[in-house]
């Protein structure tokens, strides 16, 4: 076969472009279709429906109170009473893990909010004004990234205190320096384009540039990253929770949970231990399916 | 031209072979958001052994998407719903995978647009080269011989070395070569050349298309040649099929039908064109109105009525059939007889400009401005001393191949990259700062431009009253109500219909955008408007009324425009004065009858002749590469190339910008006298 025959997939044919008649609103239209007729988003947002409705509604979803301790029924297994057992206080695991949600979907979605917002800062910034700034912001920022999160956040954590604000704080600057990146490359691409220079031939400062012309532009890469962030965040701040730098008592967090109970796997007591697990892992699979599903669409 | 007929050898032993391409009612669609969208409806056509057909038409009217049905590389969402294709007597659509990898091996080649995608990035050329064989099942031994006696046959003086390179060490024209070597090598019964030559400057397109001729006599390959250049296809075909909107809608022999169309969309594609030696001032250029239907999909009549100025109910009735002419031509038109009558679809009577041109001083002059890119020890001069004067009302081209600096200086003037300390820009005599922003806002609002490719140059995430109110707001301090008014009036100006103000760019054509993109400039009032081939990303028609437009707003607004493009055709319609790049320096500047009538700069002389393509014995084709300006040669920098060198003087010695009769500046030894002139007769083919 010749070479030169190879097809050139950016070469082939685009069907014929007219004008199109489309409105934003109908492409608006066309993305949510495609969406909803993407499996792994379906699936995706019905997982992570279900954890927020029993983030609001837990605690009337729940059979017990969460903290409603009978020191005569501790660690007993699954059972018709107790469908996921209860714990060494005699609590019920069930409305327990319903509980649980609430606080680790308030915190992760502020992380990665915070980490985008940030991230957004970062990026526009570097990969707009290039040069000096750029090289001097980009080492910090990478300096930064060298060092484990979990180092990051236990020293940040001890020097301004256990609170959920601090694990937002520490938990969305790291990922704000991981979403900079992508922004950066997103910006760098879009800096160069005839847009921009007709900007700086009206006069526009850099800020405006920035903001009004450019970031519009860069949106769509920003939507992905973020979506990934937040399955990434609920797993951060589960493992932080876990070390005992997270959520913290009362609170029936999974992390939490797990961290108090898995000593008691050893006794056969696993019920304390899995139903929490298993929340942990299909929020995040939850999340990275809808990740997954918001991706193919932005990219078509 | 250049076309002869299979003597009698070839015939002896083909003609009683199939044709190399036979094509009948080919029907193809693309499936689009779960919808059948019809790009090709009902086109036939046959290649003979030996045959050189044209497929000619604007962007979107489905030349590729037949190539590639002919190769069967449609994309996975296009399907060839009726008709055949038999490829030297083989049907090409009942083909199985191995069939179809013979086919492919052996008897069909493709060369696209852009040398530099279809070869690979890390293999050395002799390897990849080597691999067209390998695949042919030529033993190891032979494979890098053969490799290199192929790159000699696309005369490749170097083709030893070349075989070591890899593509991004080798320019644009040297990897066409190679891509043709490869395309070659097989000995092909069909080679298909999509748009060969359009991402090539016009000199070296003519040394390629040269080629291409010659190879096609000793390969007696059959060609398919795609092309939206009807200049290139009159040259290389024997036979040319005009497509529109998926529909062949005139075919014959190529003088014919480009000497007397018989299809109304033929004779407007050609009126489309600049004539020879016309300029803005003598006529205004036709045009074909309205846009390509958007859907074939139950459409009754012919596919041009709604364009076409000739169409009558029947034509919207009822869809003509192709009907044969004498002399082998067809056309598929209700009225062929009358389609050299087409009523124009503008009038010609040139613009009346109202601008004063007797002006005092030059609205923009730029002395000894120079550009220096690179390290201070590895300096790139991209410029170099550049002086010229832009009046008022004045259209000064600039032209160059690619790497002369055209698209710098316009940088430069503007104010987006900042010249070497000693340059001076001004505007109306005042000193402009180097960076646009530190230049004050009437200084911005007079100094504008118009891009090449709209696509990047509108902000996709704007509406289009936003990217063109904007500018009001910012240089002109328009608000509320005079604003909208301003916007009314500018809408009006660019001839753009007010319902397109809530879109955005993407649902707007090609020329739409254009069209927006010069409201932006004409926003603030601009005084001086840089068009950086503003029309080369458009097709003919297209090109034909933005130029329109532009020669419009230049008699109402007085404006200047510094006009950068490497279409001569263009240049010669548009401009007043033409000014002349090569490695950075001014070689020649005058008027525009003079610098195109001559005597002109032998490096003027070799555009002209690479572009009319009348140069057969190519005595005055530029050879090789423009020169590095990383190490420029020394005296005139055009020795290394020019037709004319009188000897050691031009390599010790630069000349200077000598002013000649009638304000035009050449930059060369030669005395006027001894200096080329292409002839008028050539031009005309221009």
């Amino acid at each position: 076969m010749s070479t030169a025959l190879t097809p050139d997939v950016e070469a082939a044919p685009v069907p014929p472009n007219a004008p199109s008649l489309d409105t934003p609103d109908v492409i608006r239209r066309q993305r949510l279709g495609l969406l909803l007729r993407s499996p792994s988003f379906v699936i995706g947002a019905v997982i992570l429906i279900f954890w927020i409705v029993m983030a609001i509604a837990g605690p009337f979803i729940a059979p017990y109170g969460s903290n409603d301790t009978d020191l005569l029924n501790t660690l007993t297994p699954p059972s018709g009473d107790h469908w996921f057992g209860t714990d060494q206080y005699g609590r019920d695991v069930l409305s327990r893990v319903i509980v649980g949600s609430r606080d680790i979907l308030i915190v992760a979605p502020l992380a990665t909010l915070l980490g985008t917002i940030v991230g957004t800062f970062l990026g526009l910034l570097t990969g707009y004004a290039r040069g000096l700034t750029d090289d001097v912001v980009s080492r910090i920022m990478e300096a930064f990234l060298a060092l484990p999160l979990l180092i990051i956040a236990m020293l940040v954590i001890t020097a301004l205190g256990i609170s959920n604000t601090t694990v937002i704080i520490v938990i969305g600057l790291s990922f704000g320096l991981v979403i900079a990146r992508t922004v950066r490359a997103a910006v760098l691409s879009e800096r160069d384009l005839d847009y921009v220079a007709a900007a700086n031939l009206r006069g526009e400062n850099p800020l405006y540039i920035m903001t009004v012309e450019i970031l519009p532009n860069v949106l769509p890469p920003i939507l992905v990253e973020a979506t990934v962030r937040l399955g990434y965040a609920i797993f951060t701040v589960a493992s932080l929770s876990f070390l005992g730098l997270g959520i913290q008592p009362p609170s029936s967090d999974w992390g939490l949970a797990i961290s108090q109970n898995y000593g008691l796997i050893g006794g056969g007591y696993w019920w304390t231990v899995l139903f929490d697990a298993l929340a942990i892992g299909s929020l995040v699979v939850g999340v990275n399916l809808a990740a997954e599903g918001i991706h193919g669409v932005v990219d078509a | 031209m250049g076309w002869s007929m299979p003597d009698a050898t070839t015939l002896g032993t083909s003609a009683a072979a199939a044709d190399a391409l036979d094509v009948q009612d080919l029907d193809i669609a693309y499936r689009v958001r779960g919808r059948d969208r019809q790009v090709i409806r009902g086109v036939s056509f046959r290649i003979g052994r030996g045959e050189t057909f044209g497929l000619v038409g604007e962007s979107g009217c489905g030349k590729s998407t037949v190539a590639l049905a002919v190769t069967r590389y449609l994309p996975s969402n296009g399907r060839v719903r009726a008709g055949a294709i038999r490829i030297a007597g083989e049907d090409a659509l009942a083909m199985d995978a191995v069939a179809l990898r013979r086919l492919r091996t052996r008897s069909i080649s493709m060369v696209y647009q852009d040398p530099g995608r279809a070869l690979n990035p890390s293999l050395r050329i002799g390897r990849q080269l080597a691999e067209v064989f390998e695949v042919a099942g030529v033993p190891a031994a032979e494979r890098l011989d053969r490799a290199e006696a192929m790159l000699k046959r696309v005369r490749i003086v170097d083709a030893g070395r070349v075989m070591h390179r890899y593509p991004h060490e080798l320019s644009g024209g040297m990897l066409q070569r190679v891509v043709i070597a490869m395309a070659l090598a097989v000995d092909p019964t069909l080679l298909i050349l999509d748009e060969p030559t359009t991402a090539l400057d016009a000199t070296v397109e003519a040394e390629v298309l040269d080629l291409i001729q010659q190879l096609r006599q000793e390969f007696g390959s059959s060609v398919l040649f795609i092309g939206h250049n009807l200049a290139v296809i009159s040259r290389m075909c024997a036979r040319v099929g005009v497509l529109y909107a998926g529909t062949l809608v005139e075919e014959g022999p190529t003088r014919q039908v480009f000497a007397a169309p018989r299809h109304p969309y033929t004779v407007g594609l050609l009126r489309c064109l600049p004539q020879a030696g016309l300029s803005k001032h003598e006529t205004r250029l036709d045009t074909i109105p309205g846009f390509l239907p958007t859907s074939l999909a139950g459409l009754k009549g012919c596919v041009f009525a709604d364009r076409c100025g000739l169409a009558r109910d029947l034509c919207r009735q009822e869809e003509p059939p192709l009907i044969a002419l004498p002399g082998g031509r067809f056309s598929r038109c209700h009225f062929h007889e009358e389609a050299p009558a087409l009523p124009r679809a503008t009038p010609p009577s040139p613009p009346k400009s109202t601008a004063s041109r007797a002006a005092l001083r030059p609205v923009l002059r730029a002395a000894e401005v120079s550009k220096t890119f690179g390290s201070a020890l590895t300096p790139i001069r991209a410029l170099h001393d550049i002086s010229l004067e832009l009046w008022p009302g004045e259209t000064l081209g600039l032209v160059g191949e690619s790497g002369s600096g055209k698209t710098t200086l316009a940088k430069l003037l503007l104010g987006l990259s900042a010249p070497d300390l000693n340059g001076v820009i001004e505007l109306d005599g005042n000193k402009l700062a180097a960076a646009a922003v530190k230049r004050q806002p009437a200084e911005l609002e007079a100094l504008q431009i118009i891009f090449q490719n709209p696509d990047a140059a509108l902000n996709r995430s704007q509406t289009i009253r936003r990217i063109m109110s904007r500018p009001m707001r910012k240089l002109g301090r328009y608000r509320g109500a005079a604003l909208a008014t301003k916007l009314t009036a500018l809408m009006g100006h660019i001839r753009l219909a007010e319902r397109y103000l809530p879109m955005r760019p993407r649902q707007l054509s090609g020329g739409l955008k254009q069209r927006v993109a010069i409201g932006r400039a004409f926003a603030g009032d601009p005084r001086v408007v840089v068009c950086d081939e503003p029309t080369s990303a458009l097709d003919v028609s297209v090109q034909a009324a933005i130029l329109n437009l532009l020669a419009d707003l230049q008699a109402e607004q007085g404006v200047s425009y510094l006009f950068v493009s490497h279409d001569l055709r263009v240049v010669r319609y548009i401009s007043d004065r033409i000014a002349v790049l090569y490695l950075g320096r001014l070689m020649e500047i005058g008027p525009a009858e003079r610098v195109f009538g001559g005597p002109h700069h032998p490096y003027t002389e070799s555009l002209l002749a690479a572009a009319a393509q009348t140069d057969s014995e190519g005595t005055r084709r530029l050879h090789g590469e423009i020169p590095s300006a990383m190490n420029p040669p020394s005296g005139c920098v055009f020795h290394t190339r020019c037709p004319r060198k009188i000897g050691a003087i031009c390599e010790t010695q630069e000349p200077a910008l000598i002013q000649r009769e009638g304000d035009h500046g050449i930059r060369c030894h030669l005395e006027l006298d001894q200096m080329g002139r292409v002839a008028k007769a050539e031009l005309e083919q221009l």
